[in-house]
C-alpha cells in the first residue's frame, strides 16, 4: 500500500471543537445527513472509541455489529460494518468501537479505511472525540476541511482556537506543506438573549477572536435535545430554528449563499407569555 | 507538575566592580565617597564587586573584612568578591561573601615567552573577519493559535493575530499587524533597544529583555489599540501609536 498516496476523490471533512459537550456529534449527525439529502454519498466516522455516542444520535445503536476497530484490525470488512441509514439515502454511518480506546486507532490503519471508503464515498465526515490528544489527531489528520465547532463562551472559543493551530500543524496537509485545511467556524447553542444580556460572546466576538469563515449559527433550542434522545438527527426536524439552521450551514458548505438566521431575540406571543414559555 | 513556589531563572546584572591595586583603607574609602558624592543616585545600593587580583601585596583577612565592611557603610551592595585564582589567600574560604569567578573580559595572560631558538611550527596563513551577521527577520502569515509558540532569532513581523494563550518570542523587535492576545516577550537575549509594536494591544503579557507587565496593568493604559512597548530606564513604557 502506498502511504504518500492521495485518498481520491472524496472530500474529508472534520467535525472538531478540542472542548468536550459543545455538540461535535450532534453537529456531525446533523451535517452528514444533510450532505446526504442533497444527493451525495455520504459516510460519518465516528472517532470517538471508547465513547461511543453518533449511533444513538443516529438510532442505529442496536445495528451495530461490528466497528472501526475491527475493520482497522481486519476483523470484519468495511461492509459488514458500515450501517446503512434507514431514513436517508446514501446515509452510512461506521461506529466506533465502546469496548476498546484510542490506541486502537493507527494512522496506516485509518488511512487504509479512508482508502477505501474514498473509493465509494463523495463526502467522509470524521466525528472527532473531544481534547487534542491522540483521538482527535486521528480524526483531523486525513482531513481536507474542519468543521470547528464552537460554544459562545470563553473556554471553548479558547480550545476551539488551539485546535486550529493543531489542524495547521498536525495534519497530513501541514505536513507535506499542501493547501492548508479549509477552515469553517459552527457556532452552536447561540442563544441571542444571553447573547444581549452579556452572558454570551457574540458571533462578532467569537469570529474576532478566531478569525476563520463562518459556516453558521445553530441556536440552543430544545428540538435538539428532543432529536438526540429519539436518535433522529435535529436536521430531519425542520420544524425547528436549530434543524433550519444546520441545512442553512450545509448549503453554505456546498457553497451556496444563506443569510444567517435566528440570531435576533424573539419577541414572545401573548399565548406563549400566558403560557410562560 | 507540582507548585513549588518558586522558580529558579538565570539573570544578569550590571554591577560596579572596585578594582583594588593598591591597599590603603582610608585612602580607598576617601576617594570612593567622593566618586558617589557627584552620583549618589547611581551609587545608591549598587551592587559591587570587589576585586583584589591586581594586587601587587597580599591583604589580611582583617583588612578585607575592614573593606567590605566600609564599602558598605557607603551604601553600595557588596555582593562578591574576586581574586587571581592561581593566588588565593589562606583565607580565601572564610569570608562571608561569595568568591566570584574571574571575569571573561580580564586580560588574557600572555603565554610564557617560548626560547628563541624554537621556530613557530604553524604560520597563521589567514585571519578570519569578525563580521557582524544581520539577523533575518522572520514573519508570520497565519495566525498564531493558542498553545503555540513562536521565536525569531532577529525581528519577528507577525501579519495577523496572536490568540490568547500563544507566545512570540523575539531577540529583536517583535510586530503585530493584528491583534496581540497573548505574550509577547522581545529582546529575550537581553537587547535593551528591542520594542514591541502592535495594532490591538489585547496582551497577556508583554516583556522587553526580561522586564515584563502583565494585562491588567496594560488595561489601564493602553488596551484594544494601536501601542508600542519599549524600555526606558529599566521600566517598561506602553505608548499608543
Amino acid at each position: 500500500m502506498n502511504l504518500s498516496g492521495d485518498i481520491a476523490l472524496a472530500k474529508i471533512i472534520v467535525v472538531t471543537s478540542g472542548k468536550g459537550g459543545v455538540g461535535k456529534t450532534t453537529s456531525s449527525a446533523a451535517i452528514g445527513t444533510g450532505i446526504a439529502l442533497k444527493g451525495h454519498k455520504t459516510v460519518i466516522i465516528d472517532f470517538d472509541v471508547g465513547l461511543r455516542n453518533l449511533d444513538l444520535i443516529m438510532g442505529c445503536e442496536r445495528r451495530v455489529v461490528y466497528d472501526f476497530v475491527n475493520v482497522i484490525n481486519k476483523e470484519a470488512t468495511l461492509s459488514q460494518a458500515l450501517i446503512k441509514d434507514k431514513r436517508t439515502k446514501n446515509l452510512f454511518i461506521l461506529p466506533a468501537s465502546q469496548t476498546r480506546d484510542k490506541d486502537a486507532l493507527t494512522i496506516e490503519g485509518v488511512q487504509e479505511v479512508l482508502e477505501e471508503l474514498a473509493k465509494e464515498f463523495e463526502y467522509i465526515i470524521c466525528d472527532s472525540p473531544a481534547g487534542i490528544e491522540k483521538g482527535a489527531q486521528m480524526a483531523l489528520y486525513f482531513a481536507d476541511a474542519a468543521i470547528v465547532v464552537t460554544n459562545p463562551e470563553v473556554s471553548s472559543v479558547r480550545d476551539s482556537d488551539r485546535i486550529l493551530g493543531i489542524l495547521q500543524s498536525k495534519s497530513k496537509r501541514a505536513e507535506e506543506s499542501k493547501a492548508p485545511i479549509e477552515e469553517h467556524l459552527l457556532l452552536t447553542r447561540y442563544h441571542p438573549g444571553r447573547v444581549a444580556s452579556g452572558e454570551m460572546l457574540s458571533v462578532s466576538d467569537v469570529e474576532d477572536i478566531l478569525a476563520i469563515p463562518l459556516l453558521g449559527v445553530i441556536p440552543e433550542s430544545e428540538a435538539v435535545l428532543k432529536a438526540s434522545n429519539q436518535g433522529t438527527p435535529v436536521i430531519l426536524d425542520t420544524e425547528s430554528e436549530a434543524g433550519l439552521a444546520y441545512m442553512d450551514a450545509v448549503d453554505r458548505l456546498m457553497g451556496e449563499e444563506r443569510p444567517l438566521r435566528f440570531l435576533e431575540i424573539q419577541k414572545k406571543g401573548f399565548i406563549k407569555r400566558l403560557l410562560g414559555g | 507538575m507540582t507548585d513549588s513556589g518558586f522558580r529558579l531563572k538565570g539573570s544578569v546584572v550590571t554591577t560596579v566592580l572596585l578594582e583594588i591595586q593598591t591597599f590603603s583603607l582610608d585612602g580607598i574609602v576617601f576617594h570612593l565617597k567622593e566618586k558617589i558624592d557627584q552620583v549618589p543616585h547611581f551609587f545608591n545600593q549598587a551592587p559591587i564587586i570587589i576585586d583584589i587580583s591586581k594586587m601587587k601585596r597580599g591583604i589580611t583577612v582583617d583588612e578585607f573584612e575592614a573593606l567590605i565592611q566600609s564599602v558598605s557603610a557607603l551604601g553600595l551592595g557588596v555582593i562578591g568578591w574576586r581574586c587571581d585564582p592561581d593566588n588565593l589567600p589562606v583565607w580565601s574560604a572564610s569570608v562571608t561573601i561569595p568568591l566570584l569567578p574571574a571575569s571573561k573580559a580580564r586580560p588574557i595572560n600572555i603565554a610564557p615567552t617560548v626560547k628563541e631558538e624554537s621556530s613557530p611550527d604553524v604560520v597563521v596563513k589567514t585571519v578570519v573577519e569578525e563580521r557582524l551577521v544581520p539577523q533575518s527577520t522572520k514573519v508570520i502569515t497565519k495566525p498564531i493559535r493558542s498553545g503555540q509558540q513562536v521565536y525569531a532569532e532577529g525581528d519577528l513581523i507577525v501579519l495577523t493575530q496572536v490568540s490568547a494563550g500563544a507566545e512570540v518570542l523575539a531577540d529583536g523587535n517583535i510586530h503585530v499587524y493584528g491583534a496581540l492576545r497573548g505574550r509577547a516577550l522581545a529582546g529575550v537575549k537581553g537587547d535593551v533597544e528591542a520594542r514591541i509594536f502592535c495594532k490591538s494591544m489585547e496582551a497577556e503579557l508583554v516583556s522587553i529583555a526580561g522586564n515584563f507587565m502583565l494585562s491588567d496593568a496594560l488595561q489601564n493604559i493602553v488596551w484594544k489599540d494601536s501601542a508600542q512597548v519599549l524600555l526606558v530606564d529599566d521600566s517598561l513604557e506602553i505608548v499608543p501609536l
